[in-house]
């Protein structure tokens, strides 16, 4: 599946998306966000805090708990600023 | 008559008038017309701000604001309305972002204005990182911004 990262996210994991094989083990979003943390220094950085992140899964805002099966794109980011 | 929805998203300015005239353009039903513009603060909490960097989901962003444009449609009798959202560098005193309704009284105008901008505000994905005297920083999110959305589910 595809991970987008945004904002802050995107700085710290240091790049903007890549193509991501979590095994079956890696359930929800919460169980990706823990794997990626473990995939290096920078993504540990990224994410070091999970409650602030904030993800959606093919453009639609979803829970912590919330499974991944199925998805073509998930992005992970910080809590919206706009308007 | 159709309803009248426009959202971009864009790095260019926008002129209000012009966007006002679109939405009514041809019609005779329309009695008021709510105009919101969020301009770039050039300061916030005594910091000077030169600039802001708005970065945001394309695709998502789009889609975002097109499901709230939807409620506020079958929320309110509204004839259309209009979402503009600029992105990229903004310096101080720029707009950022255009909501216009268009209803036939002035009530359903207010309260869609000020719902989408509520929402816009706490879901659609955007991010603004601003330029201070101290160097360059990602905004942080408020609560309040989180609890002016909310209270548009209470009811």
């Amino acid at each position: 599946m595809k991970v987008k990262y945004f904002a802050w996210v995107r700085e710290r994991v240091g790049k903007a998306e890549e193509n991501v094989e979590p095994p079956a083990s890696v359930r929800t979003v919460d169980d990706l966000i823990a794997w990626l943390a473990r995939r290096g220094e920078s993504y540990a950085h990224a994410f070091e805090t999970p409650r602030v992140i904030r993800a959606a899964i093919d453009h639609a805002h979803v829970k912590p708990d919330t499974i991944i099966a199925g998805a073509r794109e998930i992005a992970f980011f910080p809590p919206m600023t706009g308007g | 008559m159709t309803e009248n929805v426009t959202i971009r998203i864009q790095e260019a300015d926008f002129d209000i008038a012009r966007e006002i005239a679109a939405l009514t353009k041809g019609r005779t039903d329309i009695g008021a017309v709510v105009s919101f513009s969020g301009i770039c603060r050039g300061s916030e909490g005594g910091e000077t701000i030169a600039a802001l960097t708005l970065e945001h989901y394309p695709g998502m962003a789009e889609a975002e604001i097109a499901r709230h444009a939807d409620t506020a449609m079958s929320r309110w009798p509204l004839t259309g309305l209009t979402v503009i959202h600029r992105v990229g560098r903004i310096v101080a005193g720029e707009n950022i972002v255009l909501v216009l309704t268009a209803s036939q009284h002035r009530q359903a105008a207010f309260a869609a204005a000020e719902f989408l901008m509520d929402y816009l505000k706490a879901n659609a994905p955007f991010w603004k990182r601003e330029e201070t005297s101290a160097g360059t920083g990602w905004v942080e999110a408020h609560q309040h911004d989180d609890d002016a959305a909310a209270r548009w589910t209470k009811s």
